[in-house]
């Protein structure tokens, strides 16, 4: 079952790279997301498949949609409207410079790209050399007491699973550590999120004009 | 050599984790038009939660939500690698909103997304400046 997935989710990653539609990518890239979601409930990560079903792949599908919606949908045939706006004869020597440098630096680029990633992918495959089989009880992360220590103490994991119902309260364990144990990290996920918001709203404020927003309230005046 | 086949064999789940990664990185590296770079950074991101996930994983063990008479034999799932995990979704959205809110920006100062267009119009700029 599990390696039925992990198939599919290969085969859906390289058809997300792969296709020439963007819209239909974005398509792809959720149904990816929920894949994964999937996985990660069979894994027992029940919190986490849920966040990536609803986050994963709904909010980020929705933010894909609505990006493609103002750039268009081809990928390589941009629309050069606004290259009109320039003279003539610049506007075709640009648009022929730049389909020779894309064509140029595509293909070697690509080259590039397999280079780097087969030398990540080798360091990579080295690194697990040393890794625990997955879903081992007694692996490194996994271990009921922290052979670091010279009384041999509970490792954190375990901790936060024998007193939790007694410091926090609830029988979800994940809930208590995201919410008490490790508050500050939720603290400063939330600051991010508030951070990103900001960015987006400067961001897209100042293209706002160009979509007829202006006109509108104009009209509606 | 036989020894590396039989650690792949064993290990054959990384071998899938890294495959995913690395279709990520692929596509941030070697594709030209900005929102696929985007889809690259959120299939290398999700093989990195997997990645991590598994690491807490326990087979035959259950969800991290504490029961009264759960036996003995079946351990908890390690919640962990699980809470940090759900942080980092939510951030990589936000890294996500914020790419794509730029993404709208630069098609609207430049009329392309594709970064060869977009880096020889700067070129014919610089030129046409100087």
């Amino acid at each position: 079952m599990e390696v039925l997935i992990l198939a599919v989710l290969v085969g859906l990653a390289i058809a997300a790279v792969r296709v020439r539609d963007l819209l239909t990518a974005t398509a792809i890239l959720g149904a990816y997301s929920l894949m994964m979601a999937l996985l990660w409930c069979t894994m027992n990560a029940l919190d986490v498949g849920f966040t990536e079903a609803a986050v994963g792949a709904g909010i980020s599908t929705v933010l894909m949609l609505a990006a493609i919606g103002r750039i268009g949908r081809r990928e390589g045939g941009p629309s050069r409207m606004p290259l009109l706006r320039l003279p003539l004869l610049s506007m075709r020597q640009r648009v022929e410079r730049a389909e020779e440098l894309e064509e140029g630096q595509g293909r070697a680029g690509a080259w590039g790209a397999v280079l780097v990633c087969a030398l990540v992918g080798g360091l990579l495959l080295y690194g697990t050399a040393d890794m625990p089989r997955v879903g081992r009880q007694d692996s490194p992360a996994n271990r009921k007491d922290d052979p670091a220590t010279p009384a041999n103490e509970a490792s954190i994991s375990q901790r936060y699973l024998d007193e939790s119902p007694h410091d926090v309260g609830p029988n979800n364990v994940v809930t208590s550590v995201l919410g008490d144990y490790r508050g500050y990290d939720t603290m400063g996920e939330t600051c991010v999120i508030f951070t990103a918001a900001l960015c987006v709203l400067m961001l897209l404020r100042q293209a706002m004009p160009r979509t007829g927003g202006r006109r509108r309230r104009d009209g509606d005046a | 050599m036989r020894d590396l086949l039989q650690h792949l064999w064993t290990h054959y789940h990384y071998v899938i984790y890294i495959a995913l990664m690395l279709i990520g990185l692929y596509a941030v590296l070697a594709k030209g038009n900005l929102v696929k770079k985007v889809i690259g950074l959120n299939l290398l991101q999700t093989a990195v939660f997997l990645f991590y996930l598994s690491i807490g994983h326990k087979t035959g063990g259950t969800v991290p939500v504490l029961w009264e008479g759960k036996p003995d034999a079946i351990p908890y799932e390690n919640p962990l690698p699980h809470v940090l995990m759900l942080t980092a979704i939510v951030v990589g959205v936000s890294i996500t909103a914020v790419a794509l809110a730029l993404i709208v920006r630069i098609k609207a100062a430049y009329g392309t997304v594709e970064e060869g267009e977009i880096l020889a119009l700067d070129e014919a700029d610089g030129q046409g400046g100087s």
